[in-house]
């Protein structure tokens, strides 16, 4: 896949590492304000999608990211099952049982597990996004080379 | 409040009747996209900014993957002549909608009126939350405390979505 022309490239260099902090910050204050593991996770998502349009890349280095992407995703899906299985192991017999103190409303490191899930589902669904991007643009460039 | 809702859904089925009927693809998917930001000023409208966070930027996303997409293929739409089959379908479709209207009018005589929809269960849900799973917001309390099986389910449906794609291209691209 060929890049776009240097404007947009020194662009898109300076607005993906603030909208990938921003995605950051809305998926870790998920517990305190508007947002979320889903809306965050697609964010970080948009700024890899943004560096991928903007600089282009070659099929093999695309085919290292999307295995990548792919093996992250399910791990953090596996590691919020096993969270959410130890609230079954720990003190009452739920599934996804808030095992950890709760602590002071409002505070960033509060509502016991809650803001682990959220980090957890924010890099699954980041992943997600990035690998279902990344396999159309291979298909599409395997497509063109034969 | 209820006027402007009903003006933007207006414009929202405007903008999905021409998504329909456009010739050019791009500017069918680029019509389509009334429909989604449309959603989001109903959101915001509703108080509602967890959901028009989420709603704009899955807007956004997918509509640079559909007009790339359609930039790539032939951005014009495939016409066939009209045949019986055709009409058959319409009218299945037509007497489905009437069932649903008919249907959808006796569920909703028994709700509350617009805008005062605070039933017992969340009721609870709004006056115990923040006490009881120490999210000062509320909606990612729900999510991962009270309804945190749908919530895995919604992450599942998406690996899965995931899954699909690279089995279905990797199939593709073998033959």
């Amino acid at each position: 896949m060929k890049g776009l022309t240097p404007i947009v490239k020194k662009i898109a260099q300076l607005m993906c590492g603030m909208i990938f902090i921003y995605g950051i910050y809305i998926v870790v204050h998920g517990h305190l304000t508007p947002g979320g593991a889903f809306a965050g996770g697609i964010i970080l998502a948009g700024a890899f999608i943004l560096l991928i349009l903007a600089f282009g890349s070659e099929v093999i280095k695309l085919r290292k990211e999307e295995s990548g992407s792919s093996v992250s995703e399910s791990l953090s899906l596996l590691v919020t099952l096993i969270l959410a299985s130890t609230g079954l192991l720990i003190g009452s017999k739920v599934f996804f049982k808030n095992f950890l103190p709760p602590g002071q409303i409002g505070q960033l490191v509060s509502a016991g597990a809650i803001p682990l899930y959220n980090i957890l589902i924010g890099i699954e669904v980041a992943a997600a996004i990035i690998t279902i991007f990344l396999a159309l643009i291979i298909f599409k460039e395997e497509e063109e080379q034969r | 409040m209820e006027t402007l809702l009903t003006i933007i859904l207006g414009f929202m089925i405007i903008g999905a009747i021409y998504a329909l009927h456009a010739k050019d693809l791009l500017s069918a998917v680029i019509a389509q996209g009334i429909v989604g930001y449309g959603l989001v000023i109903c959101f915001l409208h509703l108080s509602a900014p967890d959901l028009a966070i989420v709603q704009i930027v899955v807007e956004t996303i997918t509509l640079i993957i559909m007009v790339a997409v359609v930039l790539d293929s032939s951005r014009e739409e495939i016409k066939s002549p009209p045949s019986w089959r055709s009409t058959i379908n319409v009218v299945v479709g037509l007497v489905f909608i009437g069932f649903m209207l008919y249907f959808f009018d006796m569920a909703t005589a028994s709700l509350e009126p617009f805008g005062e929809h605070t039933l017992r269960m969340s009721q609870t849900y709004t006056q115990q939350g923040a006490a009881q799973t120490g999210a000062a917001n509320l909606v990612t309390g729900v999510l991962w405390d009270f309804r945190a099986y749908d919530t895995l389910g919604e992450a599942t449906i998406l690996f899965t979505a995931a899954l699909g794609v690279l089995t279905v291209l990797r199939m593709k691209g073998k033959k």
